[in-house]
This record gives structure tokens, sequence and C-alpha cells, in this order.
């Protein structure tokens, strides 16, 4: 009996997880702003607007947000000024000039529900993962979201983690997140 | 010469209670396991919204929840129906959120100090404009890493 008590117990102990909290990392901007003022020309800036009814404006554009996502991989993926040797976007010249310079700007309105204002973000940060996760596909043969899971779970060895974290840091160079959030308006 | 007597029959053996301490201890460690402990009574509704870019909120020491939403039934009546901001077990107002992040900052250890994350378990149904006001607040107290927490599911949902 007590040795299936045992098997038992220890059937539970491995199965059982202790539920984690997951979501949406954001780093918000320092409060003070920088020493001087930075020129970014309007065609590396990606505005995204959404109004208090959940409608989106993207690029001067009323936009659905089933096409957020791959908008925004267009834009950041575009390379218009031919540096970005391993975009694959249409290098057009009206567009973003490579994925270090583009920018993404997200406003929005007081009475915006905090759930679309969540898919929205969900979206811009899937627009990235997923072009991150064709870098890195292309560079070592597996996905950028399972290596940074793997890379920030504290269970991984600590060599893993050290190669895992070199290759993390290039594919995040190759698109950087810039997301950039104005402060609300109320009109 | 009957030294060894026959068992009559129709005779139930008792059960034999050896093992109940073992299932007792099985049940103990299974429930030991599987519970966390709730630090917070949660005084407002809290149905979070669905992400699927998310990642794992790891070292549960390094958090700081802000839980947002409007007020349970049981409190309506006195705090009204309006989203609000509670933390720890009671509703706090904006401004005192920067002073809460300060307090709960200055509980953890010091090499934890600057890595903190602050979790905001908001409701889907509440307005960005409070949100705002407290990322400004965060902003205020140099609180940068925030978390929107979120349930795994498809973003899409949250629209309806």
């Amino acid at each position: 009996m007590a040795d299936i008590a045992f098997l038992l117990l220890i059937f539970f102990l491995v199965t059982t997880t202790i539920e984690t909290d997951a979501g949406l990392d954001r780093m918000l901007p320092p409060i003070e702003p920088p020493d001087e003022d930075v020129v970014i020309k309007q065609k590396n800036i990606f505005t995204v607007n959404i109004n208090k009814n959940g409608q989106l404006l993207v690029e001067e554009e009323l936009t659905e947000l089933q096409d957020l996502r791959e908008k925004a991989m267009a834009f950041l993926d575009n390379g218009g000024d031919g540096t970005c040797s391993y975009c694959k976007g249409a290098g057009d010249e009206a567009s973003s000039d490579n994925p270090g310079k583009a920018i993404i700007s997200l406003k929005n309105d007081r009475e915006t529900r905090y759930g679309t204002y969540i898919t929205v973000q969900n979206e811009l940060v899937g627009a990235y993962n997923e072009l991150r996760n064709r870098e890195a596909q292309r560079l070592y043969g597996r996905d950028f979201t399972d290596m940074e899971a793997e890379y920030l779970n504290p269970e991984t060895d600590e060599d893993v983690r050290e190669e895992l974290k070199e290759k993390v840091l290039r594919v995040q160079e190759l698109f950087p997140q810039k997301l950039s959030e104005a402060e609300t308006t109320s009109n | 010469m009957a030294k060894f007597n026959k068992k009559k029959d129709g005779d139930i053996p008792a059960v034999s209670t050896a093992s109940l301490p073992d299932i007792v201890f099985m049940l103990l460690f299974f429930f030991m396991t599987v519970t966390t402990m709730k630090d917070n009574t949660l005084m407002v509704d809290n149905t979070l919204p669905n992400a699927s870019e998310t990642k794992k909120l790891e070292k549960k020491d390094r958090v700081i929840y802000i839980y947002v939403g409007k007020p349970t039934t049981q409190y309506q009546k006195t705090f009204g129906t309006e989203p609000k901001i509670q933390l720890n077990d009671k509703f706090a107002s904006v401004a005192e959120v920067g002073d809460y992040i300060l307090q709960e900052r200055a509980k953890k250890p010091q090499d934890i100090q600057n890595v903190l994350t602050t979790a905001l378990k908001v409701d889907k149904e509440a307005n960005m404009g409070l949100i705002s006001d407290i990322k400004q607040e965060l902003r205020k107290v140099n609180a940068l890493k925030v978390n929107y927490t979120t349930y795994e599911g498809d973003a899409f949902r949250n629209i309806q």
C-alpha cells in the first residue's frame, strides 16, 4: 500500500506545475527627456493610433486589427536604404530605412479599452517576434521565441545560457524593438 | 488436535488501517505542492485580457503587483462601479502608486532592488486613461520594467 502511495505522490509531484503568471514585458521610457533632441525622419516612424471606439489609424489609414501585424512587419522589414542585407521587404524609398532606425509609435485615447490596447501591443510584439524568428531560423535553425524562453528560464544550465545569450542578443540586434508610447490624449 | 482453527465461513476480516498514514501523507504532500499562497484577496473584478506573445514572469520575489478593475459587487455600494486601483488589500488613488512602489522596493533585498518588475493585472474592461496615469507614476519612481499580465490565448478575443 505504501508503495502505491509513494508512487502516486511522486506522480503528482512531477506532473503538477505551480502556475506562473505570463504577460507582455514592456519598458517605460525614463521620465527625464534625453539631453539632445533626436531628429527622426517621418518615414522612419510607423504611427498607430487607437481611438476610444477601438478603431485603428495606421499611417493615416483606417486599418483592421487583423492587418496590423502584416503592416508592421512590412514597415520593419522594408530596408529602404539598402544597408540591411537580411531584409526581405519591398525596399520602398518612402518607408523605413533599416530595422535599426524603424520606430513604431503607439498612441491611444484615454477611453480606449485596455483589452483593445493589449491586442494592439500583442500584434506589434508579434510582428517583431515573427521577424526575429525568421532570422533566428536562418542563423541558428531555431525559433527566437523558443531560445529566449529557454534563456530566461532559471532552470536552464549556466553554460547553455551563456551560449544562448549571445544568440539572443545577436537576433535582437537585427530587429531592435523600438516601440514608443506617446502620452495619451483625451480628444 | 485442532491447533489451527479453521476460519468460520462468512466472517469478513477487518479492513487494515496500517496504510492510512501513507494515504494521509500522500494527500498532504499533494496539496502542499499544488497550493499557491494567495497574497491578496481581490477586491476588484480581474478578467485579464488574452495575448499570444507572452513571456513568463519568473522569480516571484522580484515582482510587485498592481491590480486594476471595477470593484466586486460587495464593494460596489461604497466605491461605485468605476475601475479602481488595488494595492495590497485596499483601494488606492493614482497618487499613492508611487509611494507603494517605493515601499515595496525598500522591503526587497538590496541586490534585487534594481531588477524589479511591476506586474499590472488589469481587467480588460478598464480604460486606458487610468493605466496611463499609473504608468506616469511608475516613471516618476523609476520603475520602468512593467509586465502587462495576461492569459495565454488568442488576442483577438479581447475585442468583442
